[in-house]
C-alpha cells in the first residue's frame, strides 16, 4: 500500500446544483430559532394599544392607572420619545406613537412593558385613553381630488395627438392583499448597560432599521446593533419599522429585556399591506396589432402615511404598459394619503396592479382584433435594443420576452377532462358542484419587473469573506427570509473558492455594512454578486502572495503540489476579504418619467387553466405553467420553490386574498376570514427556464422572487374570462362577480 | 384559572351544577379561537374531552363529544360530508358535534344536516335530569340555545333509520378549511318526502318549507319542478351581507345548491 499525494476534490453543492438549504432540517424538526422563540433571563413583554378609529383625535390619554396595574413595569406614549418623534422609510412621517391624532385603524397609541403578557394587557387595558372621532378620508378619488397625494408621477413620451384606428378602453381594479407571513412581528430589546440597546428582530433591512431606531432614540449610531433573528416569511411585509423603536425605548425606559410578539390579528395592522389600485387603460392599434399608443390613469392608495407608496406608484407607472413596444406613452398616476391601513412593499411592489389592467387590455385588443392572444403579444414583444415604451430606457441586457412567450406556449396543457375526484372540482371538499357544471378556461399574462433599485439609488451590498481552518465564512447582514439566500451564497463561495465548508454568518448592523433590503428580487444579484467578486478577489490575492494556482479545500497548490495548507493559509493569510458590491448606476427621471431608470428587467408568462361553476362563481384553479426569464440557474430546488411560491400568492390576489375594510375599518383580520390558497387551491405547476446571462450579477443569474407573483393573477384572471366570457376587472374575482353577473357583458372593449 | 377533568358524565354535571357560569370546554375550537381574540381568559373550565359516556355512539344517538373525524369516517352521507368540511385535520380530530351544537353558530357545519333530519338536542343537568329537545326549539338565536344553566350538551339523536337520500354541501371561497357563506342539507325518503335545511343564511339553521312541501308532491321531480323548488328554497333563505359574502349572492347560492342536492338524492342510490 502507498500513500497517495492528497489530490483536489470535486466540487459538490456548487453553483447549478440543488444544494440543500443549511436551515431546512432545522425548520422542518421545529428546532430552528425564529424570533418569536427569543428569550432573555429577566426579560418583559411589550404589548401595544392601538387605534379603534380610523381617524381620531386622541383628547385624554392617561397612563396612570396601568403603571398602578401590578406587573407593569413602564407605559409609554409619544411624549416619552427622547429623539425624532416620526420615522419611515423614505420619509419620517409616522409617529412612533400617535401624537395626538390617529390617522388608522390600529394606529399605536401606547405601549406597556409587563412582568408577562397578561400583565402587559391588563396595563393596556388600565390606559384611560378618550377619542374625538373624525370623518375617516378612504376614498382614494377623493383623496386626489384634495390633493393628499404622496407622489405623482406623468409619464409623458412620444406624440400627444398620435391615434390608431383600434382602440380598447377599460377600467380595472386590485383589492388590498395582504403578505401574510407566518411569522408574526417579533424581537427582543436588551439594554447593554451602556445606554445603548441590542435588538434582535426579523426584519428586511437591519441597517434601514437601525437608522430610524438611533434616530428616534436620540443617541449614537453606535449605541444601537440591529442583530438578524430568525423570520418567518416577509414578502414585503418586513421592509417597514413596526415594533423595533417600540422594543427599544421599552427596553431603555426600564433598563431590563423586552420582548415583543405580535398576535395575528395585531400582525394584520401592524404592517403594510399592498396597495388596492383603481386603473383606467386606453390602448390604441393599428389594424395588423401594432401598438400605437397607452393611455393610463392609475391610482393606488397608500393609506395614511408614506412608506414605500413613492417607489411602489413609480413601478405602477413605468410597468404600465409591460413588456410591450409602443412609441406614445401618457400615464397619469398618483398614490394617495387616506385614513385607510399603511400600504406599502409587497412582492411585485406595484407591477402586480398594472400587470392585471394591461394584460386584460391586451387580450381585449385581440379579441377586437380577431387575432390570438399570443400572437399579439409576440407582435409587440420588447427585445433587446428597442426602447422601453414608458421611460424610453434603451433595453441593453437580456431580455427574452419572445422566447419566453413561445416557450411557454410550447408546453403541453393539462387533460381536457375535469377532474373526477370531487375535491378537485371547484368548492373542492364542499361538495358543491359536479362535473357537468363545470367550464373550462385557459388565460396567458406576460409581466416584466425591474430588478433592484432604481431611480438613481445608490444600490449596495457588503460582503465579508473568511478564510478559517474549517473552510469559508461568508459574513453578510441580508435578510434570509427563507427564500434561499443562505444557499446560494454558499453555492457561489464554493464555486469561485473551491472549498465545499461554507458558512454563513449573518452579522449585526455595527459588525457589517449594508446589503440593502431583501426585496425587489434583488439579493441574489447584490449580495449573491458581493459574494462572486470578493471570493473572486480574495482567491486571487491567495494565489498571488503564495505564487499558487489552484485553491481547494486542502489548501494552495503549486504545479500539482500543495504547497500551503488550508490551516496554515488561515494564519498566514491573505485570509479575509470585504467589499461593498454595486450595480452599475441608474438615473432619476425626469419631469416626463423619461431616462434609464432601472438596471435590469425580468419577464415571466403565466399559462392559467381554471375550472369554473359560474352558475355559483366557484373556481378551481387546475394548472398553472410558467416560463421565466432567471439569466441562469443557480439552485434549481431553491428556484421552483420561488415559481411554486410566488404562483401561490397570485392565485390568492386572483381568486380569495383580500383586506376587507369598512369605513377603514379591516373586517378580516385572522386566518379565519383573510384566507390563504390551501393545498386544496393550489394548481399544478410545471416551471421553465430561460437562461441568457444578466450583464451583472453571479454567473448570469436574475433575480427570481418576484416575478412568479406578477402575471400568475393576470394569467388566471383571462383564463376565469376565457370561461365565462365575463369582462372580469377585478381582482380577487369574488363568487358574486361569476354567479350574478349580467349576462350579455362581454370581453369586448369600446 | 382552574380546570377539571371529569371522567364521567354525572362528576361533569356535578360540577357544572356548582358552577353554572364555568366555561365548558370540549374540543376546544372554539374556546381557544374566542381567546386568541383577546376574550378574557376564563376563571373555571370544565373539560369534558375524559368524559367516557360522551364519545359514545351508538345507531342514531351520538355523543356530544364525537369529533368530526370519527363522523367523516363513520356511514357515508350528509353528516360525514359535513364533518369532512369542518376546517383541518387538527380541528375534526378534536372538535366535536356537541361543540358545534351548543355553540349555535349560523355557520356551524352540521346543523343543517341536524335541522333536516329533524334529530333531537339531548341534554342533561345535575338537577333537572335528561331533556330531549328538537333542533327547532334548540337553536334560537345567532350563538343562542334554550340551554339552562347547569345543562350540558350529551347527545345528539338522529332518526334511525335515516333518510334513503341526505346529501349535504358547503360554499366558501376557499376550497377547504373555510366558514360557510351558505351550506345545505337535503334529505329524501322513499315515498318522496323532500327536507331542505341551509345554514348561514339566517340566525339559526333554517328549513324552507314551502319548497319541502312542493318538491315532496312530486314523485318524479322534472325541470319545472326543480326551478320553482330552488326558486322556493332562495326566497326562504333571510341571509344577511358581511365580509364573507353579500346578501344577494347568498340568496342565489341558496336555491342553486338546494336544487343540485335534490338532484343527487334523485340520481344517486339509496344511503
Amino acid at each position: 500500500m502507498t500513500v497517495e499525494a492528497p489530490t483536489r476534490t470535486g466540487l459538490a453543492s456548487g453553483v447549478g446544483t440543488s444544494a440543500v438549504r443549511p436551515d431546512g432540517i432545522p425548520k422542518l424538526t421545529g428546532n430552528y430559532a425564529f424570533a418569536s422563540d427569543l428569550m432573555e433571563r429577566g426579560m418583559l413583554w411589550g404589548a401595544t394599544l392601538r387605534s379603534p378609529h380610523p381617524h381620531a383625535n386622541v383628547t385624554r390619554l392617561d397612563i396612570g392607572p396601568a403603571l398602578a396595574v401590578p406587573g407593569v413595569a413602564t407605559v409609554l406614549t409619544i411624549d416619552d420619545v427622547p429623539g425624532s418623534r416620526h420615522y419611515g422609510l423614505e420619509r419620517a412621517d409616522q409617529p412612533v406613537l400617535a401624537d395626538g391624532v390617529a390617522r388608522f385603524w390600529g394606529e399605536p397609541v401606547a405601549v406597556v412593558a409587563a412582568d408577562d403578557l397578561e400583565d402587559a394587557r391588563r396595563g393596556l387595558a388600565a390606559i384611560e385613553v378618550e377619542y374625538q372621532p373624525l370623518d375617516p378620508l378612504i376614498d382614494s378619488e377623493l383623496a386626489v381630488e384634495r390633493g393628499e397625494v404622496f407622489r405623482t408621477i406623468n409619464v409623458r413620451r412620444g406624440d400627444p395627438d398620435a391615434s390608431g384606428p383600434v382602440v380598447v378602453e377599460g377600467y380595472y381594479e386590485v383589492g388590498m392583499q395582504d403578505q401574510a407571513p407566518l411569522g408574526p412581528e417579533s424581537g427582543l430589546a436588551v439594554p447593554d448597560g451602556h445606554g445603548g440597546v441590542d435588538v434582535y428582530v426579523a426584519t428586511q433591512w437591519s441597517h434601514t432599521d437601525h437608522a430610524q431606531i438611533v434616530a428616534c432614540l436620540g443617541v449614537a449610531d453606535d449605541q444601537v446593533r440591529v442583530h438578524p433573528a430568525g423570520i418567518g416569511g416577509a414578502f414585503g411585509a418586513r421592509e417597514d419599522v413596526s415594533l423595533q423603536i417600540h422594543l427599544c425605548l421599552l427596553a431603555q425606559a426600564t433598563g431590563r429585556p423586552v420582548k415583543m410578539v405580535y398576535d395575528r390579528k395585531e400582525s394584520f395592522v401592524g404592517h403594510v399591506h399592498r396597495h388596492p389600485a383603481r386603473m383606467w387603460y386606453r390602448h390604441e392599434a393599428t389594424t395588423a396589432g401594432d401598438l400605437v399608443k397607452v393611455t393610463a390613469r392609475m391610482v393606488l392608495d397608500g393609506g395614511a402615511y408614506t412608506s414605500s407608496s413613492p417607489a411602489v406608484i413609480a413601478n405602477a407607472s413605468y410597468f404600465a404598459v409591460g413588456p410591450y413596444r409602443c412609441d406614445n406613452v401618457f400615464v397619469e398616476s398618483h398614490v394617495t394619503r387616506t385614513n385607510n391601513p399603511p400600504c406599502g412593499a409587497m412582492r411585485g411592489f406595484g407591477a402586480v396592479q398594472a400587470c392585471f389592467a394591461y394584460e386584460a387590455q391586451m387580450d381585449r385588443l385581440a379579441a377586437r382584433l380577431g387575432v390570438d392572444p399570443l400572437q399579439l403579444r409576440l407582435r409587440n414583444a420588447l427585445a433587446p435594443g428597442d426602447a422601453m415604451s414608458t421611460t424610453g430606457q434603451i433595453i441593453t441586457g437580456s431580455l427574452p420576452t419572445a422566447r419566453v412567450i413561445e416557450e411557454l406556449r410550447a408546453m403541453p396543457l393539462p387533460a381536457e377532462a375535469p377532474p373526477t375526484h370531487p375535491f378537485h372540482l371547484p368548492g373542492g371538499t364542499g361538495l358543491t358542484t359536479d362535473p357537468a357544471h363545470v367550464t373550462r378556461g385557459v388565460g396567458y399574462a406576460v409581466s416584466m419587473k425591474n430588478l433592484a433599485f432604481s431611480e438613481g439609488f445608490d444600490d449596495y451590498a457588503e460582503v465579508r469573506v473568511t478564510i478559517t481552518p474549517a473552510g469559508v465564512e461568508v459574513h453578510t447582514a441580508a435578510a434570509e427570509v427563507g427564500q434561499g439566500l443562505v444557499t446560494i451564497c454558499q453555492q457561489i463561495a464554493r464555486t469561485v473558492l473551491g472549498i465545499p465548508q461554507v458558512a454563513v454568518v449573518f452579522d449585526d448592523t455595527a459588525t457589517i455594512g449594508s446589503a440593502g433590503s431583501t426585496s425587489a428580487s434583488r439579493q441574489t444579484q447584490m449580495t449573491g454578486g458581493a459574494v462572486e467578486a470578493v471570493c473572486a478577489e480574495l482567491r486571487q490575492m491567495i494565489l498571488e502572495a503564495h505564487d499558487g494556482d489552484e485553491l481547494d479545500d486542502t489548501g494552495v497548490w503549486r504545479a500539482g503540489e500543495l504547497v500551503v495548507p488550508l490551516d496554515r493559509l488561515a494564519d498566514l493569510g491573505p485570509a479575509t476579504h470585504h467589499l461593498r458590491f454595486r450595480h452599475p448606476p441608474t438615473d432619476t427621471p425626469d419631469e416626463d418619467g423619461q431616462g434609464n431608470l432601472h438596471v435590469d428587467f425580468a419577464i415571466a408568462a403565466h399559462r392559467a387553466v381554471v375550472d369554473v361553476d359560474a352558475e355559483l362563481g366557484l373556481l378551481r384553479v387546475v394548472a398553472v405553467d410558467t416560463v421565466q426569464d432567471v439569466g441562469a440557474v443557480l439552485n434549481p430546488a431553491a428556484l421552483l420553490g420561488q415559481v411554486e411560491g410566488g404562483i401561490m400568492q397570485g392565485v390568492g390576489l386572483a381568486v380569495m386574498e383580500e383586506l376587507i375594510l369598512d369605513g377603514g375599518v379591516i373586517k378580516n383580520a385572522s386566518f379565519t376570514d383573510y384566507l390563504l390558497p390551501t393545498f386544496a387551491d393550489a394548481p399544478a405547476v410545471t416551471a421553465g427556464f430561460v437562461e441568457e446571462a444578466s450583464h451583472f450579477g453571479p454567473f448570469g443569474a436574475k433575480g427570481a422572487g418576484e416575478p412568479p407573483t406578477i402575471s400568475s393573477t393576470a394569467a388566471i384572471a383571462a383564463a376565469i374570462r376565457n370561461a365565462t366570457g365575463l369582462p372580469i376587472t377585478r381582482v380577487p374575482v369574488r363568487p358574486d362577480d361569476i354567479a350574478l353577473a349580467q349576462p350579455g357583458r362581454s370581453i369586448q372593449g369600446t | 384559572m382552574d380546570c377539571e377533568h371529569p371522567h364521567h358524565l354525572d362528576a361533569a354535571l356535578a360540577a357544572l351544577g356548582d358552577d353554572p357560569a364555568a366555561t365548558v370546554l370540549a374540543g376546544g375550537t372554539d374556546v381557544m379561537v374566542d381567546l386568541s381574540f383577546g376574550q378574557p381568559h376564563p376563571v373555571h373550565v370544565i373539560a369534558l374531552r375524559r368524559v367516557v359516556e360522551s364519545a359514545e355512539w351508538q345507531e342514531g344517538r351520538i355523543g356530544a363529544g364525537v369529533t368530526y373525524r370519527r363522523l367523516e369516517r363513520g356511514p357515508p352521507g350528509a353528516l360525514a360530508q359535513a364533518s369532512r368540511t369542518v376546517g383541518s385535520p387538527q380541528i375534526r380530530n378534536t372538535g366535536t358535534i356537541g361543540g358545534n351544537v351548543a355553540t349555535a353558530s349560523p355557520a356551524g357545519d352540521t346543523l343543517p344536516v341536524i335541522a333536516a333530519c329533524d334529530a333531537a338536542i339531548e341534554v342533561a343537568s345535575r338537577d333537572g335530569g335528561v331533556r330531549v329537545v328538537s333542533w327547532a326549539d334548540f337553536f334560537t338565536g345567532v350563538k343562542q340555545t334554550s340551554l339552562r344553566p347547569g345543562e350540558l350538551v350529551t347527545a345528539i339523536v338522529f332518526p334511525d333509520p335515516m333518510p334513503a337520500h341526505h346529501e349535504f354541501a358547503k360554499i366558501g371561497v376557499r376550497n377547504a378549511m373555510v366558514i360557510s357563506m351558505v351550506s345545505a342539507c337535503v334529505t329524501r325518503s322513499e315515498d318522496g318526502t323532500t327536507r331542505v335545511a341551509l345554514g348561514s343564511v339566517a340566525p339559526t339553521p333554517l328549513r324552507a318549507t314551502a319548497a319541502e312541501e312542493m318538491i315532496s308532491a312530486e314523485t318524479n321531480p322534472g325541470e319545472s319542478a326543480l326551478t320553482e323548488f330552488s326558486r322556493l328554497v332562495s326566497a326562504a333563505v333571510r341571509p344577511i351581507t358581511d365580509h364573507r359574502g353579500t346578501e344577494s349572492y347568498r340568496r342565489h347560492a341558496s336555491g342553486v345548491l338546494a336544487r343540485r342536492l335534490l338532484e343527487r338524492c334523485l340520481r344517486r342510490e339509496p344511503r
